[in-house]
């Protein structure tokens, strides 16, 4: 309990950097809005997969749902001109009607079988809008998006994005620490034991799975309506391994970790530009190192750094 | 019909070593090798380098296929999967540790091999006619040598010391510690062994559908579907696997277009998972 008055603190100061200074400091830097609003969907969709590593798995599909909710805008707002306000809850929703209907069986699955399932359904995703025909355009895409009504500068879409994204810790934070993100926990440690207590485990895994790729949909949705134009390889399998490496690379402890994960890699190497080349081979090095060095991720630091004072304190007793 | 038959022979048996592969690291060291697409990738690229651009006898090439793939294996075992397994507080941190090395070899071999797509020249020319089928004799080849790969395997694995190390390491790892198993060297080979079964398979193969960078990803996927058709870290399974995803890709490149086939198969495994999550061979939950 001690620890939700500095993350309170921690959440209101980043709504206010989001939300005041960057539209302040940052309103005509078309660039740096583009970056920031990258880093925001992509923390975003992360906190989906963070939901589905709280029960446990291991879910490599979120790119199939970013893909998903990304074709749904991009076919109703350039072939029936739908509104994109409309368009993107009709996005979420579809991309949750999928997680519904391949969730239930694969649920049923655990750690590498669910990995390896979810990983395969990122390229069958893939290739699903690539055979898609007339209807998704196959390997051309859909370009030339129109741009959302109200959302038509940069600076408009870095504030929808970043609002998404505060609503998003909120609800996520929100859930973590009711009875039904306790329930969630309880099912990472020992689904048999829930089980025992009386805990309807399948709804509940199949509910944070929804939830999940609701999430990524969501995200893939503005995406789609940011960069105007959507391929079948927008989202490959290394999209959807990325969303996991910032779940683990901020930390799984709290909603906090993929945001700073994803923040942290997204801004770094905009700053970096020169290694920008080596962006993917990069990530694999932070992924092995972060496992040699902090399974626990960068959320950790500060308890880890605590902790070896202590250690040393204790080694040479103060005479 | 017949020239359904002999394709799917052809993928059946290299896949088999592919799957042979990924379930003996399985099954030693309960690990999902992510990277086992770019160790076959990498092997096939040895082939491509030392047959088909520096022209050495492809006995040379595939010898250079196994060793390079099982030399990194067995450095990712002894550097990092060792240590990792060893503080792990979760049992995702060894899987998101393998799936760290595959983007690690994925974009090393972009940066050495480039994009393109490589070739090589058919090491024996000539088709043999079976039945109205054609069977060209470099693809009994690849055949031949898989089957005689699966069997050296498997009778290692039965008969040699380190192979009855490896499985009773399969079984139960503290009691093959307890039994004096020097596990530390035993998981290394194993992890070499499976590496240098992938780096063969691409090794084999390259003569048939050549090799870029970016095929590693496709090879671990295929990998899984196998793994999960038979059951995961089951020889049996293993070998079961491939032979469905053999034929249900010869079958299905034979009447349909392109990319459909794949879209099919995973309709049927989600499907087929759906009775049993295990897999055909697989323990109920292991």
């Amino acid at each position: 309990m001690m620890q939700r008055f500095p993350a309170l603190a921690g959440f209101i100061l980043f709504a206010a950097v989001m939300l005041i200074a960057i539209p302040l400091l940052l309103a005509g830097q078309g660039y740096w809005l583009t970056v920031l609003t990258t880093a925001a969907l992509l923390a975003f969709g992360s906190i989906g997969v963070w939901l589905t590593f709280a029960i446990g798995r291991i879910n490599i599909a979120q790119g199939a749902f970013a893909l998903i909710g990304g074709y749904v805008v991009a076919i109703l707002c350039t072939r029936y001109h739908t509104s994109f306000w409309i368009a993107l809850p009709l996005s979420v929703l579809a991309a949750m009607l999928v997680a519904t209907l391949v969730g239930w069986p694969i649920l049923r699955l655990r750690g590498v079988y669910f990995a390896m399932i979810t990983l395969s359904l990122t390229e069958v995703a893939s290739l699903a809008f690539l055979n898609g025909g007339s209807f998704t355009e196959g390997a051309s895409g859909i370009t030339s998006i129109p741009r959302p009504a109200l959302l038509s500068s940069s600076l408009a879409i870095y504030i929808a994005s970043a609002l998404l994204l505060l609503i998003g810790i909120v609800v996520a934070w929100r859930f973590a620490v009711s009875p039904a993100g306790a329930v969630f926990r309880s099912l990472r440690q020992g689904e048999e034991l829930a089980a025992s207590l009386g805990i309807n485990i399948a709804r509940y895994r199949l509910l944070a799975f929804i939830a999940s790729s609701g999430m990524g949909g969501a995200a893939g949705a503005m995406f789609a309506a940011f960069q105007q134009n959507i391929f079948p390889t927008s989202y490959t399998v290394n999209d959807s391994v990325n969303f996991m490496l910032y779940c683990f690379l901020g930390g799984l402890q709290s909603v906090a970790g993929p945001v700073v994960g994803a923040f942290l890699l997204v801004i770094a190497f905009q700053l970096l530009s020169a290694i920008q080349r080596f962006q993917a081979l990069l990530y694999g090095i932070f992924m092995i190192a972060a496992m040699l060095f902090l399974p626990n991720g960068l959320m950790s630091l500060p308890q880890l750094l605590l902790a070896r004072r202590d250690r040393r304190a204790d080694a040479v007793p103060p005479r | 019909m017949a020239q359904i038959l002999i394709d799917g022979c052809v993928l059946a048996a290299s896949y088999a070593l592919i799957a042979l592969g990924i379930t003996l690291i399985f099954s030693i060291m309960r690990l999902l090798n992510f990277a086992h697409g770019e160790l076959f990738m990498i092997g096939a690229f040895m082939v491509y380098y030392v047959y088909g651009a520096w022209h050495l006898p492809f006995a040379v090439g595939l010898l250079v296929a196994a060793l390079v793939p099982a030399l990194i294996g067995a450095g990712f075992e002894k550097f990092l999967f060792r240590r990792v397994m060893r503080i792990a507080t979760r049992e995702e941190n060894t899987m998101l540790l393998a799936v760290g090395t595959a983007i690690l070899l994925d974009n090393v071999a972009l940066f050495l091999f480039g994009e393109e797509q490589h070739g090589v020249p058919e090491t024996i020319s000539g088709v043999l006619q079976i039945e109205g089928g054609f069977l060209p004799y470099q693809r009994l080849l690849v055949v031949v040598m898989s089957l005689v790969l699966i069997a050296l395997l498997l009778l290692f694995v039965q008969y040699s010391r380190p192979g009855r190390a490896m499985r009773a390491l399969a079984q139960d790892r503290d009691a093959a510690l307890l039994m004096g198993v020097d596990v530390d060297r035993t998981s290394m080979l194993g992890f070499a062994i499976g590496a240098g079964l992938a780096g063969l398979a691409g090794g084999l193969l390259v003569t048939i559908q050549g090799v870029n960078a970016g095929i590693g990803v496709d090879i671990s996927i295929k990998a899984f579907i196998m793994i999960m058709i038979g059951g995961a870290g089951v020889v049996s399974g293993a070998l079961l696997g491939a032979l469905v995803l053999g034929f249900a890709e010869s079958v299905g490149y034979a009447l349909l277009p392109g990319s459909e086939t794949y879209l099919l198969i995973f309709v049927a495994l989600v499907l087929f998972l759906i009775v049993r999550p295990q897999g055909i061979m697989g323990h109920p939950w292991g």
